[in-house]
């Protein structure tokens, strides 16, 4: 049986990612079939291989399941690029990559000596993609935060919560996954153009900049009307009801958005046509609206009574936009990414079978190449030999002048 | 300086059909900032997310909508009923020359009027189908209605955010379309690619679910290594069974920090220095300023009642200082810290007035220029360019129907009498 290639299959990647956005950006490439090679140091491990949760609660790089999340589908090598013998490993890293990956500030690269002027010397045809919080210039350029920064500096913070309280927050690095789509859209472009003309190109992505494309209307008010838009829970300008209702059991609760008055008059009948669903004050979206703290209180009182599945399968039958809230527990259990296979189970080195999310999108031709994570420095024999071509002596050597790291280089915590 | 001028975009070569709607557009948006001929399909009399507010000058009017603009821009524009028999076979001709069709209608709408993937990739084997539909194309959820709310529900991500003891909440301006259009541009690249190297077109099902799922980050994570189902907390960073607010209170508004101690060298210098910056304002209570952030605050040990203190007192201060403060100090001494910014604020603030990132755009219609968001990557050779005002409903009609496909004046009075342009 011949086997069928995946997208990117022969692609070649160099990661040099660090957190979220980055690393992010290259297990999209590495699940379409590139091959990624991560480049991680024991001098200075990422800050993710050092949290919370790990795998039986016990602390060690290759536990920290949050690595594991963001950096699947990929080889990894323990490389201390800083080191005075790493020249060599350097150079031939520049000349095999197609496409770099770099997720610092300006300056950083440079330290290393794999900054875009110095690698488009020994291969022009690079596609050098370079993320950080603020983009490569500006006064924020060189500033050093999290994802939840990103967030309050791009407005998502302010627009998340309720009207009457502080802002409730993103809490998980919300937008670590919004610029690792244009990130890839953009680099897959650039090999496109490469393709076509034989010409690589430098690629200066801003976390800040991408965010705001998700919230562009927003700013556009402000820009041409003045007007600064704030969190409104959970409504909607042209809908109502429209928001999340408390149903059984503890902590369940079901959305249900209604837009046009049809979409009302089917809710109504499926509540069992109550005399106030009846009532004039709510037979327009103008009318419902108006009274919406109202509607809101008498739907709850509602579904208070009812199971939130049930309340979801009785309005999707009657033609009513409803669905659960779930949990993360309640996705582990949920029908339809149970039939997309959202969560798969991959054999990781330490941490043993676990599972691994898809991204959102599914090819019907080319198969994805999805694996487990590496274990830190679990492919340097297979990329330095290998892919890059040093030899067992040279291997020997990068050993001993520690250009590639072990246990033995980590910091003291 | 606007966007760069003068280069030819990454995609100039290819040509993409735009059938989606709402958030969903910033797919065709995507391509069409790197250069792709982007012709947006919309039903005539205008597509619906024309009616979607914000709107120019608060006029509610299609041709003012602002959320529509934002995300058709640099697009050109037709008109075309492809419910309509004679307008399915435009359709189909105009797919012939296609390199892309994106769309986000309820899975099997274009089957049902047999212009599905299988139909077209019959008359175009090249052609690379982007379908962004809630759940996707199939499956037990496939067929159910939903909107931005009911996806968010379902993704994982209401459940987690909001005040406890209020409902969950979503994201006030609606995330869900948006994020499954970016998803789809970045599929349908990745499917380029291969296109390109083999001549086999695809049909890619993007879930608007599963594309905010992934945006839950960490969270997943959390059940599937500890058995924890994390609950909503509000602002604030669950480690473990520890909670570390994010969220501050200041003078003039909110800002998030980032308290982090233990190992990391950066960590602690950000800890310390805001520490450091009470001192100076004699806000720094003395066991505070004698505190291990190394080994008193890792993660693994710190107990609750240590972090609320240092919480209190750090609140405390920040209540005296504004963002513009807050902002300034950070840059100077590497603190994990920043103001939680209003519309105002970003359009404000010098980063994005420094790169030139918001760019002008005319408008002759509204006899008025409007600020876009610009490049969603700066591209050194291949610069991203905002080169079209998002289209007029049917505005490329002739130039489409007429010049390029040929079609009479006479069968274009009787494609517009009957409605189907």
């Amino acid at each position: 049986m011949t086997q069928v290639k995946s997208a990117l299959a022969g692609l070649k990647v160099v990661d040099f990612g660090v957190v979220g956005v980055a690393p992010t950006t290259a297990k999209y490439l590495g699940h379409h079939g590139a091959t990624v090679i991560r480049i991680e140091s024991h001098t200075a491990p990422d800050v993710q291989r050092t949290m919370r949760p790990y795998k039986d609660d016990i602390p060690g790089l290759d536990r920290a399941a949050v690595f594991a999340a963001c950096n699947n589908s990929k080889l990894s090598a323990t490389l201390n690029l800083r080191n005075p013998g790493a020249g060599e490993v350097r150079r031939r890293l520049a000349q095999w990559a197609e496409v770099m990956i770099c997720g610092f500030p300006p300056g950083t690269m440079e330290k290393l000596g794999l900054d875009y002027g110095t690698v488009s010397k020994v291969n022009p045809q690079i596609v050098y993609f370079s993320t950080c919080l603020g983009g490569q210039d500006g006064p924020l350029a060189h500033f050093r935060a999290y994802g939840h920064q990103v967030a309050a500096l791009s407005g998502v913070s302010e627009l998340i919560g309720w009207p009457d309280r502080e802002p409730t927050g993103v809490p998980f690095a919300y937008t670590d996954w919004i610029s690792p789509r244009f990130g890839v859209a953009a680099v897959m472009a650039a090999l496109d153009y490469r393709r076509r003309t034989g010409q690589g190109q430098f690629i200066d992505q801003s976390q800040l900049e991408t965010t705001l494309h998700y919230f562009a209307p927003v700013i556009m008010d402000y820009a041409v009307n003045g007007t600064v838009q704030s969190r409104m829970g959970n409504r909607l300008p042209y809908a109502a009801p429209h928001g999340v209702y408390p149903c059984q059991g503890q902590e369940r609760w079901v959305a249900i958005a209604v837009f046009t008055d049809e979409e009302w008059q089917r809710l109504g009948a499926a509540m069992g046509a109550p005399d106030w669903a009846k009532e004039p004050r709510f037979a327009t979206l103008t009318m419902r609206k108006r009274h919406e703290d109202e509607l809101d209180e008498l739907v709850g009182k509602w579904t208070a009574n009812e199971q939130a599945g049930e309340v979801m399968k009785l309005l999707q039958a009657a033609g009513v936009k409803a669905g659960l809230v779930q949990s993360v527990e309640d996705l582990f259990h949920d029908p339809q990414l149970a039939h997309r296979e959202h969560f798969r189970y991959f054999e990781h080195a330490v941490m043993g079978r676990h599972a691994y999310e898809n991204l959102a999108f599914r090819f019907s031709k080319t198969p994805d190449r999805q694996g487990a994570a590496p274990a830190m420095g679990a492919h340097n024999e297979y990329v330095l030999k290998e892919l890059l071509g040093f030899t067992e002596d040279d291997m020997a050597d990068l050993y001993v002048e520690g250009v590639i790291t072990t246990d033995a280089d980590l910091p003291d915590y | 300086m606007a966007w760069e001028k003068g280069t030819e975009g990454a995609l100039a070569p290819y040509r993409v059909l735009d059938l989606t709607e709402g958030g969903c557009a910033l797919c065709g948006k995507m391509l069409a900032d790197l250069g792709a001929d982007v012709i947006k399909i919309e039903v005539p009399g205008g597509d619906s997310g024309r009616s979607t507010g914000p709107f120019y000058k608060n006029i509610p009017d299609p041709q003012k909508s602002l959320f529509w603009f934002a995300y058709n821009g640099n697009k050109r524009g037709i008109t075309l009923d492809i419910a309509a028999s004679d307008g399915r076979d435009i359709f189909r001709r105009l797919v012939k020359t296609a390199d892309f069709v994106i769309e986000s209608h309820p899975p099997g709408y274009l089957e049902a009027l047999d212009i599905g993937y299988a139909a077209l990739e019959k008359s175009n084997p090249r052609v690379i189908m982007v379908s962004i539909s809630p759940f996707g194309q199939e499956g037990p959820y496939a067929r159910l209605r939903a909107s931005d709310l009911i996806t968010m529900a379902m993704s994982g991500f209401m459940y987690l955010h909001g005040d406890p003891d209020r409902p969950p909440v979503w994201i006030t301006f609606p995330q869900a379309s948006i994020a499954g259009g970016a998803e789809g541009a970045a599929a349908a690249l990745i499917a380029h690619w291969h296109r390109e190297t083999s001549g086999e077109g695809q049909h890619i099902d993007v879930s608007i679910q599963e594309s905010m799922t992934n945006m839950l980050f960490n969270a997943t994570v959390w059940w599937d290594i500890s058995g924890r189902n994390l609950v909503r907390v509000g602002d604030t960073w669950q480690i473990g069974p520890i909670l570390v607010p994010f969220g501050y209170r200041c003078r003039d508004g909110y800002v998030s920090l980032n308290l982090l101690g233990g190992g990391r060298p950066s960590n602690v210098a950000s800890s310390a220095g805001i520490v450091k910056w009470m001192a100076e304002n004699g806000m720094a209570p003395p066991w505070l300023q004698v505190f291990d952030w190394v080994n008193e605050f890792d993660t693994t040990k710190v107990t609750q009642e240590t972090v609320n203190r240092i919480v209190q007192a750090i609140a405390d201060f920040l209540l005296t200082k504004t963002k513009a403060e807050v902002m300034e100090r950070a840059l100077r001494d590497n603190i994990i810290i920043a103001p939680v910014s209003t519309a105002q604020d970003i359009w404000e603030n010098p980063q994005y007035r420094q790169r030139h990132f918001f760019v002008e755009v005319e408008h002759p219609e509204l006899g008025a220029s409007l600020p876009y968001c610009g490049p969603f990557a700066k591209m050194s050779r291949t610069a991203l360019q905002m080169k079209r005002r998002p289209p007029l409903p049917g505005e490329h009609n002739l130039e489409i129907y007429e010049q390029e496909l040929k079609l009479t004046r006479a069968e274009l009075l009787i494609l517009k009498q009957s409605q189907v342009i």
